[in-house]
């Protein structure tokens, strides 16, 4: 996908391209993602957003190859930067690695590091916060005992976790979710990864504490540097959080650009719509909600032609039905898959 | 929404205190105050919102009115007609019966609440049977006529819950609550595991049927952004206690209470160009076991002075249907959703 945005090429750290990630299943094949291409750059928070089942989590999951079976990378690249202390960048494509290989498994929680959909099955009750942090610790940076329990309970003073000397030695089922959310945090973040794949970390929070772990990953952000892809369903948190966007539908990335010209000049009827439908805590707003209508088709039955056409208020007579729109370079920079914008193709 | 014609239901010092076990002898430890002192009032018609996180005692609010549990302590006086009032707290199970019918609920969760071995037919159907003992093409009409309402097609009584998505499981659950034409309707967290598109289908529609039914609804919310739709008038709960309450307009740009205020500045707005000036609240919520001192909001709320360690402030009136607890409500300026 050409990405005109003038970002710069030095601070790239992920491109993601065309990848296609299949669940074979007894009824069929789910084409969970059905194509998808971005990039994340350091410094800067690419936030992945859309509705339920639309394949955010299976695109996080495949950057670090973590796809539950049977679901399968079945084509496309997903090219990490790594950038070394002497300014050297070497360039690994994950999606080439086994996922059981010792390249990957340096890579995973050390270079990207990732915070979970479900903190809570993603950290074990039978051992402490300590436990676990010390383990990465050990395992990445090669540290004995006592210089891992040092920089784990520091990590845990950083995340705001309070008394964190003895909140080390706690089992995470006596933290609050919020706490939990903050541990799930350090973890990932213990060895300074360059990059950091957050999937809903607020999703189960209140809003309260949901503002606490946005600013708090925005705290994070401007100290170490790190890239930050963050998923989410809530449009509040992408306008909070987002310096660029993915809009994804039926697996495909409907929209991409940067934060405030999806907000401010959408261009995918679908991004139109999803806007058109949240509430907001104004009162100039009509009463009566926009909603887009119909449903996200099930993934055995997707349509023929634009994914989105059986829901789209913009349809091409004779074209929507039939063509399944290639994405197209925007202007303004981004790029859109609809037909509406052929002709602006920059070539 | 429609105009507000009287009172419903007259909550009065409403209490919910489940009791705390442990240790090893299983001795009685304390309770857990879910609901504490708590009074309100729902006008026929209107809607009235419940918001606060996540165990501030909003479900069992909802659940005393159902009469699911028995309060504490408390009176929960329903007012059926012009004149006649009774109080559910007292009834037993037989002397709620006839009530059963003209009160009912909307779950949170749509895949939790359908028996996933039942068709539609019988899960819509279920209370029809037992309350207006209809039975074959009566009952089937019936049903039919309610899916028709919540937009789903009638053929689709035959089919199980799993055949459904989120959003029209949602509307099974509508279906359900509205099939003996209920009069209030508590809808705890409807819309919360809905997606945005879904979840605005299903508010419209709540809407609608509102109109046609003359539905008054408790409407239990952790989110500000669907209650600031959907509500004529918000109840604001922390850590088991009303600390404010407020006609909806009044409340969003006018709060008087420091803990609706933080509330309202951690909603994150859909606007990259607002990005706000978020009141991050340090801590985290009080365990309700052992609330703190005084204002259970002292060690959060930056206004706190002395007094509010040791003094629990009333809910009191402030102006004109506005209600707030906190001792320093006509001193403070604090900032609504346009700050
Ligand atoms: N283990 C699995 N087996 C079969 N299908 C799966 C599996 N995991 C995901 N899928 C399918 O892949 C598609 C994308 O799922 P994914 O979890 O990425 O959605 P999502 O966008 O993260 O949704 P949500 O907002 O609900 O988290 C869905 O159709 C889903 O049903
Ligand atoms: N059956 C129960 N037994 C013991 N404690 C309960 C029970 N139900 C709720 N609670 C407690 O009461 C408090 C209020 O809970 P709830 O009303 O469910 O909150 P909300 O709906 O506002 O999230 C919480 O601390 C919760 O753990
Ligand atoms: S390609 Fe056609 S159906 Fe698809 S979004 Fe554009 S106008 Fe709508
Ligand atoms: S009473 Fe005191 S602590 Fe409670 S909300 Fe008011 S100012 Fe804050
Ligand atoms: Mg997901
Ligand atoms: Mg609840």
């Amino acid at each position: 996908m050409p990405v005109e945005r003038q970002l710069p090429a030095e601070d790239l750290l992920l491109e993601v391209r065309d990848l296609h990630v299949h669940f074979p299943l007894d009824e069929g094949t789910v084409k969970a993602v059905a194509g998808v291409d971005f990039d994340v750059y350091r410094n800067r928070t690419l936030c992945v957003v859309g509705e339920s089942g639309c394949g955010k989590s299976v695109s996080a999951q495949s950057i670090l190859q973590l796809v539950d079976r049977p679901g399968r990378i079945v084509q496309g690249q997903i090219r990490f930067h790594r950038h070394d202390a002497d300014g050297s960048v070497t360039v690994t494509d994950l999606a080439a690695l086994r996922s059981s290989s010792r390249a990957l498994r340096a890579i995973r929680g050390r270079h990207i590091g990732m915070v979970f959909q479900e903190p809570n099955t993603s950290l074990s009750p039978i051992h402490t916060v300590g436990n676990q942090i010390s383990e990465v610790i050990q395992l990445h940076l090669g540290e004995d005992e006592e210089a891992a329990r040092r920089r784990g309970i520091e990590m845990l003073e950083r995340v705001g976790i309070a008394r964190p000397a003895q909140n080390y030695d706690a089992y995470t089922f006596e933290l609050s979710g919020g706490m939990r959310q903050r541990v799930m945090i350090a973890m990932a973040l213990v060895c300074s990864p360059a990059l950091l794949i957050a999937d809903e970390p607020t999703t189960a929070l209140d809003v309260t504490t949901q503002a606490q772990i946005m600013s708090l990953l925005q705290e994070l952000q401007a100290d170490f540097g790190m890239g930050v892809m963050l998923i989410t369903h809530d449009l509040g948190v992408v306008a909070e959080m987002a310096d660029d966007v993915v809009v994804m539908y039926l697996g495909q990335v409907a929209e991409y650009g940067d934060v405030d010209r999806i907000f401010h000049a959408p261009a995918h009827p679908y991004t139109k719509a999803l806007l058109r439908s949240i509430p907001n805590l104004d009162f100039d707003q009509d009463i009566r909600l926009d909603s887009i209508r119909g449903m996200v088709p099930d993934p055995f039955h997707r349509p023929v032609g634009c994914p989105f056409g059986p829901r789209c208020d913009e349809v091409i007579e004779g074209r929507c039905e039939a063509e399944n729109p290639p994405a197209f370079s925007l202007e303004e920079g981004g790029s859109v898959r609809c037909l509406h914008y052929e002709e602006v193709t920059l070539s | 929404m429609s105009e507000a014609n009287g009172t419903l239901l007259s909550v009065r010092n409403l209490s919910m205190f489940y009791p705390v076990r442990g240790g090893f002898l299983q001795g009685h430890r304390g309770e857990v105050r879910a609901v504490d002192d708590v009074s309100f009032d729902i006008q026929a018609g209107e809607t009235l919102g419940l918001v606060g996180e996540s165990g501030c005692g909003k479900t069992t609010t909802g659940r005393c009115i159902l009469r699911v549990v028995a309060p504490t302590a408390g009176e929960l006086w329903y007012h059926p007609r012009e004149g006649e009032s009774v109080d559910l707290a007292r009834l037993d199970t037989g002397g709620l019966l006839p009530w059963r019918q003209e009160i009912r609920m909307i779950f949170q969760d749509p895949f939790a609440s359908l028996n996933p071995r039942l068709p539609v037919l019988e899960i819509v159907g279920e209370c029809l049977k037992v309350n207006r003992g209809l039975r074959g093409s009566a009952l089937e009409e019936r049903v039919a006529e309610l899916l028709g309402l919540v937009g789903l097609r009638p053929e689709y009584m035959r089919r199980y819950p799993h055949a459904f998505s989120g959003g029209e499981r949602q509307r099974i659950g509508i279906a359900r609550a509205l099939a003996l034409n209920p009069r209030l309707v508590v809808a705890d967290e409807a819309v919360s595991a809905l997606d945005v598109s879904v979840r605005s289908q299903t508010l419209n529609l709540l809407q609608d049927l509102q109109n046609e039914m003359q539905l008054t609804y408790l409407f239990i919310s952790h989110d500000l952004s669907v209650i600031r739709y959907v509500c004529n008038r918000v109840a604001v709960m922390y850590v088991g206690k009303l600390v404010e309450l407020a006609d909806t307009r009044s409340l969003f740009l006018t709060p008087q209470h420091p803990y609706t205020e933080a509330l309202l500045s951690s909603v994150p707005k859909p606007d990259p160009r607002v990005r706000s000036q978020r009141i991050v609240l340090e801590g985290d919520v009080p365990d309700p076991s052992q609330p703190p001192s005084g204002c259970h909001f002292h060690p959060r709320c930056r206004y706190a002075v002395d007094r509010c360690a040791e003094e629990t402030p009333p809910l009191r009136e402030t102006a004109d249907g506005h209600h707030v607890a906190c001792h320093l409500a006509d001193e403070i300026e604090l900032v609504g959703i346009h700050g």
